[in-house]
């Protein structure tokens, strides 16, 4: 008899009221499941990652030949970079990209979000953020695993280029910047997804914050040959922190004062990005209205 | 022939009335290409910052190759790009087995259902840019050169078509065929760079086999370097496209041979 009737909606009563409940907490053990969980699925996608990397080779090289050209009718160092350091700025932008750049996450939560899905999470004693964050973290694990001969292979190929700082400091900021980068990166994606609370078509937003991102992050070229009128600007952008910021630390083109400045200023970005993933999920959370769940 | 333009026109017909369904969805995706488009010539503005020449290109030449470029693949978008980006999820699911029932070419009914009108509202922007950029160079094209480039863009789009449909019909072989896509993208970031850069086995691949680096900088030529034979680049471009284009028709016939359909 109550099988023919829809069932009663919970989710107008519950939704709030886990919102506004402290973030359950997550034991390590949960923690390790969603990251095992993350592994198994993501392997599906390991010739999509693959191919991607693979595929991702083209354009280095091609960047590679373009600065040949410059640096060849160019004559000395442009901002400090010579053709060498130049090439190595790229290695060790498409190394860290491969390694902590978000691929696939902001589009899924935003499709269960959209598809009513994570009405399952809701419901269960899990905090979605953690979730999201073992998830990534096994991405980016199966990716680098898959990636990882390719990457050796443009290492080996231009080995000449590669100018490792012997410092163990410079290692140290190096990976603690690496690892901010990473948080940055994440809870942008994550923060951006959440907007599927609001708005049902959310990858024209998300491309749109992408071209900012692609050309202010370091993808294309250093930040620092971009005009001097653009630098203060630069200094206090949250993409420099993606990934410009730690490929200079390994360069060791930023050091002393500057340096610790520049940690000081990715993990204010971190807060922030951190406080704004937050408020998102809550407030869209209050909002949401588990369609077609 | 008659039969497959009236579909086409339906299809094209469709495509807009579903497109002006969500109006604001249709700018911003056409604010979304702008902006990757600005990026580029951003790009160039801070390369020519440090330099005065990429090989024996000037500034304004590398502009007109930005902007042929942004001419060719905002075609090629408008026309084919959604299609054969779904043409993965389409065997994955299954749904491919509608189209392949139709009584048209399967070719044909998977690289024709939908019509991108914001792209060619962005491939205008593609026109204004090398309009600006020869005015720039005090190049005034005879006719026969605008004549040529035309013909040279249709040959470049074509070069487009045939290198998406190649990738995405790898997806019969793997299921998740998302990387495939960026494999599109990636290739063609070298097709935006003067062809004088590159060099050795890499410039022979992307010359003959995969022929991106052809597709923008034949046309370019044409129109900016007028003093040199425009038959050259153009046969070549032409025997290229007509080489990829045919290559991944066989490629097509010979994967669909594999597939097998997924929930029916």
């Amino acid at each position: 008899m109550r099988k023919g009737r829809p069932g009663p909606d919970f989710s107008f009563a519950l939704a709030p009221a886990l919102a506004c409940a402290p973030g359950s907490r997550m034991t390590l053990a949960t923690f390790w499941k969603f990251f095992d969980i993350g592994i198994q699925n993501t392997f599906v996608y390991r010739w999509n990652f693959l191919l991607r990397a693979v595929f991702g080779i083209v354009p280095l090289v091609g960047t590679v030949f373009l600065w040949q050209a410059i640096f060849a009718s160019s004559d000395g160092p442009i901002e400090g970079y010579e053709y060498s350091t130049m090439i190595f700025y790229f290695l060790v932008t498409v190394v860290l990209d491969q390694l902590i750049t978000p691929t696939e996450d902001e589009w899924q939560i935003a499709a269960e979000i959209r598809d009513g899905k994570i009405s399952a999470y809701l419901i269960k004693p899990m905090n979605f953020l953690g979730y999201r964050v073992a998830l990534y973290l096994s991405y980016r694990l199966l990716y680098v695993a898959v990636v990882f001969v390719p990457i050796v292979a443009l290492a080996v190929i231009f080995r000449e280029h590669l100018h490792f700082p012997s410092n163990p400091m410079t290692w140290l900021a190096f990976a603690v910047s690496t690892v901010m980068a990473a948080g940055i990166q994440f809870l942008i994606a994550y923060a951006l997804a959440m907007i599927a609370f609001w708005v049902l078509e959310v990858s024209t937003i998300i491309f749109i914050l992408y071209s900012f991102e692609y050309f202010l992050s370091g993808h294309v070229f250093p930040l620092d040959i971009m005009p001097a009128w653009l630098q203060p600007f630069i200094k206090w952008s949250p993409f420099t922190y993606e990934l410009f910021f730690p490929a200079q630390i390994v360069m060791e083109r930023v050091t002393g004062r500057a340096l610790a400045e520049g940690l000081c200023i990715q993990a204010g970005w971190l807060v922030a990005t951190y406080l704004l993933a937050r408020l998102l999920w809550a407030r869209g959370v209050q909002k949401y209205q588990a369609v077609g769940g | 022939m008659r039969r497959y333009l009236e579909i086409y026109w339906l299809m094209i017909r469709n495509s807009l009335i579903r497109e002006m369904a969500f109006k604001a969805n249709f700018i911003l995706w056409m604010v979304v290409e702008l902006l990757w488009f600005l990026g580029q010539i951003v790009f160039l503005e801070v390369l020519f910052g440090h330099t005065e020449r990429i090989g024996d290109w000037t500034k304004w030449e590398c502009v007109l190759l930005v902007g042929t470029h942004q001419l060719t693949a905002q075609l090629f978008q408008a026309f084919f790009y959604v299609n054969l980006a779904e043409l993965p999820d389409l065997i994955r699911t299954g749904r491919l087995d509608i189209l392949l029932v139709l009584p048209v070419d399967a070719q044909f009914a998977v690289s024709t259902r939908k019509f991108g009108m914001d792209n060619v509202v962005n491939a205008l922007v593609g026109v204004a840019i090398v309009i600006f950029s020869l005015y720039q160079l005090q190049v005034v094209p005879s006719a026969q050169a605008v004549a040529l480039y035309a013909v040279a863009i249709a040959f470049g789009v074509s070069v487009h078509y045939a290198v998406m449909f190649f990738l995405a019909t790898i997806a019969f072989w793997i299921v998740r065929a998302q990387g495939l896509i960026y494999g599109y993208y990636n290739v063609f970031n070298i097709a935006r760079f003067p062809d004088v850069i590159y060099r050795g086995v890499f410039r022979v691949i992307f010359s003959y086999i995969i022929p991106v680096i052809l597709v923008a900088n034949v046309p370019s030529r044409l129109l900016a370097r007028a003093f040199d034979s425009p038959w050259n680049g153009l046969a070549q471009l032409a025997g290229a496209a007509v080489f990829v284009v045919v290559g991944t028709r066989l490629f097509w016939h010979f994967a669909l041979r594999r597939y097998s359909s997924a929930s029916s």
